[in-house]
């Protein structure tokens, strides 16, 4: 899960990494008197998890509290690429003389933890990569070895920083680092790191992601992950223990196994159509967790069809079908299903379907084909 | 023949006494997998359905000479299990447990290297593998699998599953099919697998279902063109999939430019590598390949 912006940073003040003095707000009355409170010219700036929010309009700087007050009313309630803005961070507005890149990642190729410094701060550091990527210092260092602020500084100096911020820096990548390994992090990113004009080393921008898989070690986090998603299907889907992810089509789609539903949604494409979403059962297909499913798909009122594919591993198929039947009564499904069985006695489950209104296709493009037909209101 | 586990396998099921554990056991020895052992901290000296059961790795080692294993041990103590089965020497460790943070897999394989053991870790968050007709360890059903000359590895399970079903049912039956899983690290990857099919009598033509995220793929298909002989056929899932969104699978996301599909395919095509645009071709493309 994403952190927001002033939860990264109040993370990273817990291992004593510097960050501009700020609180979050959720009014325009809040956010004008924690600039009171500041006493100087400060950033507003939105709490949202994605990129570019300062090309959105999502920052603004303000030199009185009645400026903040104004700048915060007009971003709280703003929709960037989508998300609605809710809380602003108001925090002092830094000078900066420098800017510099700092952050780690997980190196899934070297199974090691990769970390990386640059003098090009402030801006995508994906873009970087791309465009000028010996721009970029790297190296890799195991959870086990840890990196020590003197390896960090050396670090910083090959990135090119300038030699006040070489000590600062290296004692916060170093930081970091811990902070990586011990919140269970998969992301953790200072852009930018900015030297001051008075000198100083502070984090201006925060971003951390903490492994899903690690949540259970860290409950502090659990009651934050509900707001992970701006969407109500999403929030729902995760209320009720789902694996699904909302798309821009028409055709709602389970399916057990993220390879498997990952192919119907590319079938799906193939045939013309567009999937309203990635939902992701797991093995087995039990007929209580089926039912769950389509309850959720059936709360998206832009599904006009849904196709269901499933491969009946150790569950054989006639179960899996007779399963699915139930599951798809007791929810009373209002719009045309399609079925697609496959696995040891498909064409029993197949046979089962055949005596109802749901459509049993034969396989998987057959399948896509038949729903993308009938979302689009053809015949099957 | 076959790829990490035959007929010499000698199992210990970690996490026996658990209902997954106990439910896989039953299963893999239906099949023919010789489970000679179970393990539960505390339990030793019970038995399941007849497995003798010990508290240790290094006990059930000991007792039974077991060389491979098989976790069903929950995610919070899953990473443990595995480091105390290479450390026991075990040859094959077959994590099924999903959702292992990933710093605990990455310190698992970073210790076992440190450590010089040599055994050889597939998953986390797997389906196992099916040497056909001799071994099954792990979840996969086996009856969808029939011996025969085409090797499968692949990061996904009912989709591996769906495969092989097609490839049975075409009459093309299978050597060794190994889920290797969809976590972003996991111990034995592509090229892992790939290495071993290329070295293998048994097998004559391989599969790869690869998937969105990472650089796997774009990794196995630099090997194909570098260093095998046999033919492989790869089919990547994932093509429509909006970047920044996690499709399942820990592993499987667009993030920037990095793992896109059209990557991998490109990889793939510029290696020699025939790749199936859709799940039905990919048992055309084996045909051809087998001749």
């Amino acid at each position: 899960m994403k952190l927001h912006e002033y939860q990264a940073k109040e993370t990273m003040r817990r291992y004593g990494i510097r960050t501009p003095r700020g609180e979050v707000a959720c009014t325009a009355d809040e956010a004008g008197e924690i600039a009171t409170r500041l006493g100087c010219r400060v950033a507003v700036k939105a709490q949202v998890h994605v990129g570019g929010r300062g090309k959105a309009g999502g920052i603004a700087i303000a030199a009185t509290p009645a400026e903040a007050r104004v700048a915060a009313s007009r971003i709280l309630g703003m929709s960037i690429k989508g998300l609605t803005v809710t809380r602003v961070l108001v925090e002092e507005a830094v000078k900066a003389a420098r800017e510099y890149y700092a952050g780690m990642t997980v190196d899934r190729a070297r199974r090691s933890i990769v970390v990386m410094a640059s003098n090009e701060g402030g801006v995508d550091i994906e873009e970087v990569a791309a465009w000028s990527p010996e721009k970029i210092v790297q190296v890799w260092v195991s959870p086990r070895e840890g990196l020590e602020p003197w390896q960090a500084r050396s670090l910083a100096l090959a990135a090119g920083f300038d030699r006040r911020a070489v000590s600062g820096a290296g004692t916060y990548l170093a930081s970091l680092f811990r902070l990586f390994v011990r919140e269970d992090a998969s992301l953790a990113e200072i852009n930018p790191l900015m030297l001051s004009e008075d000198g100083a080393v502070i984090a201006a921008d925060a971003k951390i992601t903490i492994d899903d898989n690690a949540i259970m070690r860290h409950p502090e986090y659990r009651a934050l992950s509900d707001e992970d998603s701006d969407d109500e299907l999403e929030r729902e889907a995760h209320r009720r223990g789902l694996t699904y992810v909302k798309l821009d089509g028409d055709i709602g789609v389970i399916g057990n196994g993220a390879g498997l539903v990952m192919a119907t949604l590319d079938a799906i494409s193939s045939q013309g159509g567009r999937a309203a979403n990635f939902l992701d059962i797991g093995g087995g297909a039990r007929a209580d967790v089926v039912r769950n499913a389509l309850e959720l798909i059936l709360m998206d009122s832009r599904v006009k069809a849904i196709l269901i594919n499933v491969f009946g591993g150790i569950t054989r198929c006639d179960e899996v079908a007779s399963g699915l039947l139930t599951a798809a009564e007791s929810v009373g499904v209002r719009v045309p299903m399609v079925v697609r069985l496959a696995g040891t006695r498909e064409e029993e489950g197949r046979a089962l379907l055949r005596k109802t209104s749901v459509v049993a296709a034969e396989g998987m493009a057959d399948a896509a084909r038949q729903a993308v037909a009938l979302a689009s209101g053809g015949v099957k | 023949m076959g790829i990490f586990v035959d007929d010499d396998t000698r199992l210990v099921v970690q996490g026996i006494t658990g209902r997954e554990g106990r439910f896989h056991a039953g299963r893999m020895r239906e099949y023919g997998t010789n489970v000679v052992a179970g393990v539960t901290p505390g339990r030793g000296g019970v038995d399941v359905d007849g497995v003798p059961v010990f508290d240790t790795v290094s006990e059930a080692v000991r007792q039974t000479g077991a060389n491979a294993s098989c976790i069903f041990v929950p995610a919070s103590a899953a990473a443990d299990a595995a480091t105390e089965a290479l450390a026991a020497g075990i040859e094959t460790v077959v994590c099924i447990t999903e959702g292992i943070p990933t710093l605990d897999v990455m310190n698992l394989l970073d210790t076992a290297k440190a450590r010089g053991w040599r055994g050889r870790v597939i998953g986390p968050n797997c389906p196992g593998l099916v040497t056909c007709g001799k071994a099954l360890v792990g979840i996969m059903p086996g009856r969808i699998f029939t011996p025969g000359p085409v090797g499968l590895v692949s990061r996904s399970g009912t989709l591996t599953y769906e495969v092989v079903n097609l490839l049975t049912s075409r009459g093309i039956g299978q050597s060794t099919c190994v889920g290797v899983g969809g976590d972003p690290i996991i111990g034995t990857n592509f090229v892992g697998c790939l290495a071993e099919f290329e070295r293998d009598s048994d097998t004559r033509a391989v599969v790869l279902i690869g998937e969105i995220g990472g650089q796997d793929e774009e990794d196995a298909a630099a090997f194909i063109r570098d260093n095998m002989t046999r033919p492989v056929i790869a089919f990547v899932s994932g093509r429509t999939a909006p970047p920044g969104k996690r499709m399942g699978h820990a592993g499987a996301i667009v993030s920037g430019n990095m793992g896109t599909a059209e990557s991998k395919v490109k990889a793939f095509r510029e290696a020699g590598v025939p790749v199936a645009d859709s799940i039905a071709e990919i048992a055309d493309l084996v045909a051809k390949a087998l001749g």
